[in-house]
């Protein structure tokens, strides 16, 4: 049986679909079987991060209406082959996702599946809410900022009261802080929020911090998941809280200002 | 940036490049899209159903993949023929 572990954060913007793409892709690195599913019906994006926008055939709206079989919309990762996708749709709208659907969907993944891991929309509207409905586990992504950090502690309370497993009473959804666009520069000139802030007022586990990286667009305009950029500082810290989410013991880096060599001083250069 | 970008950035196939080759060959199929309706549920029904009036076949077994490109986009259907011979039918068409 899989275990479900919904990517979200109320917030939009943050971060949610990259660190999907680079957990989702860690996770198989790491052997697991792994599907991840895009949420964001109307708006899908997931398929362009990982890079296989020109395979999308069915979505997972085929699959709930019955026009595509669950086996014909997954779409296998070239890469890593225990990575599977499942698109959202581009042209409906997410009141085509319905709950009994995404059940069915979520129920089927989980006979041969590991990990499925769920790209939740913005918001705390109808598809973030499927998104989560599912989870046994949440990765909430916050960025050093004050409307971030107040809107996961928002959707940390939509976990406690409209997840099924509040709804059922039963354990609570794991939940697991992911701090990204962390600037270490800018957090010790006072200007962006202290990860110590961070933790004092959400008060759930870290999972890990993602500094700012220019890495993470030079991935996306390649359609490779970051956390196989093994150069990238943020490729690196993915790969680490995919280690610490198996159980891994893994020490937090790049939380500190790096001090500049010569060459990076005089071209201005910033994080890899 | 570091400084070896600097001499990167002078040739073609940088990152930006190929982020703008992806975007016009997936937008260009999504624009389509928006004016006409999603063919390919369609498309394979029939074309099953086409194949079921002479096999038995188990509509489970029915495999359609896509590549989009730029002047050509390839879409093969697999459909796996039951029977002791194990046969099966490729069809591919190009547009
Ligand atoms: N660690 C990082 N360093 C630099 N840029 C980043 C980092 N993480 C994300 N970004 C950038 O932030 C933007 C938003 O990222 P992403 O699409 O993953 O967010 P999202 O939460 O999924 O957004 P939405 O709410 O619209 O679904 C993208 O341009 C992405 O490249
Ligand atoms: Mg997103």
């Amino acid at each position: 049986m899989a275990e479900v572990i919904v990517v979200t954060s109320g917030k939009g913007g943050v971060g949610k679909t990259t660190s999907s793409a680079a957990f989702a892709t860690g996770l198989a690195q790491r052997g697991k079987k792994v599907v991840v599913i895009d949420f964001d019906v109307g708006l899908r994006n997931l398929d362009l991060i990982m890079g296989v926008e020109r395979r999308v055939v069915f979505d997972i709206v085929n699959v709930i209406q019955g026009e595509a079989r669950l086996n014909q919309a997954l779409i296998r990762d070239k890469r890593v082959d225990t990575l599977q996708i499942l698109p959202a749709s581009q042209t409906r709208d997410k009141d085509a996702l319905t709950k009994e659907g995404v059940g069915q969907i979520i129920e089927e993944l989980a006979k041969d599946n590991d990990y499925i891991l769920c790209d939740s929309p913005a918001g705390i509207e109808k598809g973030a809410l499927l998104a989560l409905y599912f989870a046994d586990q949440a990765i909430v992504v916050t960025n050093p900022e004050v409307s971030s950090v107040r809107d996961s502690d928002r959707i940390l309370g939509v976990l406690q009261s409209k997840s099924k497993r509040a709804e059922d009473r039963k354990e609570p959804v794991k939940e697991h802080l992911l701090v990204t666009r962390y600037d270490p520069v800018r957090v010790e000139k006072g200007e962006m929020l202290k990860l110590d802030d961070i933790r004092e007022i959400l008060a759930i586990p870290l999972l890990g911090v993602i500094p700012e990286s220019e890495s993470v667009l030079r991935a996306s305009n390649t359609g490779t998941p970051v956390v196989m950029d093994a150069e990238s500082v943020a490729g690196q810290a993915y790969k680490d809280a995919v280690g610490r989410f198996l159980g891994d013991k893994v020490e937090h880096r790049f939380l500190e200002a790096q001090k500049k060599g010569l060459f990076s001083r005089l071209f201005g250069g910033r994080a890899a | 940036m570091s400084w070896l970008d600097f001499f990167r950035a002078r040739k073609p196939d940088t990152t930006a490049a190929a982020a703008k080759e992806r975007l016009q060959i997936v937008l260009a199929h999504e624009r389509i899209g928006r004016t006409r309706e999603d063919f390919l549920p369609k498309l394979q029904q029939e074309i099953v159903a086409v194949v079921a009036k002479y096999v038995a076949i188990d509509p489970g077994k029915v495999n359609v993949s896509l590549d989009r490109g730029g002047d050509m986009s390839t879409l093969a259907i697999e459909i796996d023929l039951p029977g002791p011979a194990g046969d099966r039918i490729r069809g591919a068409a190009a547009s």
